[in-house]
């Protein structure tokens, strides 16, 4: 087990967002989280990286290796922030800083994480636009966010998160933000990258279009609780709760069954 | 652009723009410098029409404002007058000689000192330059500072304290505050030194920049230096109060919304150490708002100089302005027209540099 959670509560302003979430990811296995907007999927995520909005109380126990994130001083979270744990947002036309050239944001926190000098953090980052993806990588390292599109953006933020070899990466909803037809190829990304380097990967998204397209294993939320947990396969064909059954009924065109990839109206 | 995933995309970015930069085998940023350079000097053509033309079509006759009643009585002296100070002319003839002169360095004789004007503006503009400059810096350090502090303590008692500071400082009138400092720390406390710019006493130091601190140190005079600093001070805070009250506000607003974004919480879950966050990730972002308010500030600055000049007695152009206004004193109203508007000039100037310094997006255009 890579990541645990057992028992996550958070609760904002006085109210419940989560109310006992449990969640187990595994190395080189996707695991969706599906829900409507305001289940609290993405309060989880962000949860696990200590991220959680100005006020907000966590409990419960988030264990990375034997050690509780909820729990761990401020300096040794930065440490797990993007060095174990890393995180690609929904839009990357606004996670990525766009004063701030791609080389700079590749490399800043691989220098400060694994104390590599200038050349080494240059060449490690060339090879991750590689991987990702990026025609011209070398070119691309003195570019600017705004001089990319929108797939190549979001293919670079995973570039961003991967810099520093983490365990686990939390992708919250990586493709709504994206053209229909980029989401295919940088879900591909994903899932090859979760197999190819043994991430644990947690892929929150409302897109069960998205989830029966990766995911290894799928949780669905509601209203801050995991309703329901398991195989991709059973949960999305043979959904045991009535609050599932609707979510997949919702989809156009396909009754009851998952839709392709990018397949969203 | 709508790149599919299978690798065979054309390079992202702006393909032809990026050969012409080539091509012409220029830095973008040298290539946007020059591209505002050429701008301004335009703009300073301009001014200088507008100057002349403006001063020109007031209502008001220099010559009944020079000339004695007796002397306005006599046709043959109005007429010499005139002819005298190129009056006679067309006006277009008259813009044309204007311009010739200042390419030359020569802007007029001014009626009322019989000086030339570019001599009274060497002497008169480095003393408000140094105070303006002075209170410029210490409202954006002191109003900088307050803000991301009052930014980063939101709602604590420290942001609730620097809020009345602020509110003060834009609403309290200079004049007025320029008259109780002068009396409370003046008068009263006698812990400042008083009117004008250094201790008589000591002269001044020999003039290189004309601003009295540079060249005391320039000519190791530390006593000058000294009393030349111990007279900035008390008229500098005066003028840099409304100015640090407003940057104060707009440096807390920006740095708040900069909080909110994205790129921030992105570069929190990179583990980025906090300050590595505030200075490059918030503080960069945010620097565009508030230079903008800066440059203009600096425009609000010279104006309220006048006062300040007055009531401290500092020989500066606010008081030259005012002589030559209530005097008529044409060539030298075109002369601190036509200084203020370059100043205003090189301020937008140094605006526009450092958006295009700051953000890639603007430079790259």
């Amino acid at each position: 087990m890579t990541l645990e959670i057992t028992g996550l509560k958070v609760s904002l302003g006085g109210r419940d967002i989560l109310r006992g979430v449990d969640l187990h990811l595994e190395k080189g296995r996707v695991h969706g989280l599906a829900g409507e907007s305001g289940s609290g999927k993405t309060m989880t995520g962000l949860a696990v990286l200590g991220l959680l909005p100005h006020g907000a109380r966590a409990t419960g126990r988030i264990d990375l290796g034997g050690r509780d994130l909820l729990t761990l001083p401020p300096r040794e979270l930065n440490k797990v922030r993007g060095g174990q744990v890393a995180m690609v947002f929904q839009d990357p036309a606004t996670s990525l800083h766009p004063m701030l050239s791609v080389g700079r944001q590749l490399t800043e926190h691989m220098r400060h994480h694994l104390g590599l000098g200038r050349a080494e953090a240059r060449a490690r980052a060339v090879e991750l636009l590689g991987k990702v993806r990026i025609p011209g990588a070398e070119e691309a390292y003195g570019r600017f966010p705004h001089q990319f599109s929108g797939g190549m953006r979001q293919r670079i933020a995973i570039a961003i998160a991967l810099a520093c070899s983490p365990r686990v990466l939390i992708a919250d909803e990586p493709t709504t933000a994206l053209d229909v037809t980029v989401q295919a190829g940088v879900l591909r990304l994903l899932r090859g990258l979760c197999d190819e380097l043994g991430l644990a990967v947690l892929l929150v998204t409302h897109d069960l279009g998205v989830m029966s397209a990766i995911a290894d294993e799928v949780s669905v939320m509601k209203d801050g609780l995991v309703v329901e947990t398991g195989p991709r396969g059973q949960v999305l064909r043979e959904p045991a709760h009535a609050y599932t059954r609707s979510l997949l009924d919702a989809l156009p065109g396909e009754p009851g069954g998952p839709a392709e990839p990018g397949g969203k109206a | 652009m709508s790149n599919t995933a299978s690798g065979k995309t054309p390079l992202p970015g702006r393909g032809p723009e990026q050969a012409r930069a080539r091509r012409r085998g220029a830095h973008p940023l040298a290539r946007f410098l020059v591209r505002r350079l050429l701008t301004a000097v335009l703009l300073a053509w301009g001014i200088t029409l507008v100057t002349f033309v403006l001063t020109n079509l007031v209502p008001g006759d220099p010559v009944a404002a020079n000339l004695g009643q007796r002397a306005l009585g006599d046709p043959a002296i109005v007429a010499q007058w005139r002819a005298e100070h190129g009056l006679d002319k067309p006006l277009w003839e008259q813009y044309a000689l204007h311009l010739q002169g200042l390419l030359q360095g020569d802007f007029g004789t001014s009626q009322q000192s019989h000086r030339p004007v570019a001599q009274d503006l060497a002497e008169f503009v480095p003393a408000t330059l140094e105070l303006a400059g002075a209170a410029i810096l210490v409202s954006l350090v002191l109003g900088v500072g307050f803000g991301v502090l009052a930014a980063l303590r939101r709602d604590r008692l420290s942001d609730h304290l620097l809020r009345v500071l602020s509110l003060v400082g834009i609403s309290v009138p200079t004049f007025w505050l320029a008259l109780v400092a002068f009396y409370v720390f003046f008068y009263r406390l006698q812990i400042t030194p008083g009117s004008g710019r250094v201790d008589p006493a000591l002269g001044g130091a020999p003039p290189v920049t004309g601003l009295q601190t540079i060249d005391a140190l320039l000519a190791g005079r530390w006593d000058i230096f000294a009393s030349a600093a111990g007279h900035l001070i008390t008229p500098t805070l005066v003028l840099a109060l409304y100015t640090i009250g407003l940057l104060t506000r707009f440096t807390r607003s920006a740095v708040l919304e900069v909080l909110g974004q994205d790129y921030v919480r992105a570069a929190r879950a990179k583990g980025l150490p906090g300050r590595v966050i505030l200075f490059r990730y918030v503080l960069r972002s945010a620097l565009v708002p508030i230079i903008t308010v800066a440059g203009l500030a600096f425009g609000s600055l010279l104006s309220g100089t006048v006062l300040v000049e007055a009531i401290f007695a500092w020989p500066g152009i606010g008081q030259y302005a005012y002589k030559s206004a209530t005097t008529l004193d044409l060539p030298a109203v075109m002369g601190v027209g036509l200084v203020v508007g370059v100043v205003y000039l090189v301020i937008n100037l140094i605006v526009d540099v450092l958006y295009g310094v700051i953000d890639p997006r603007v430079r790259l255009q």
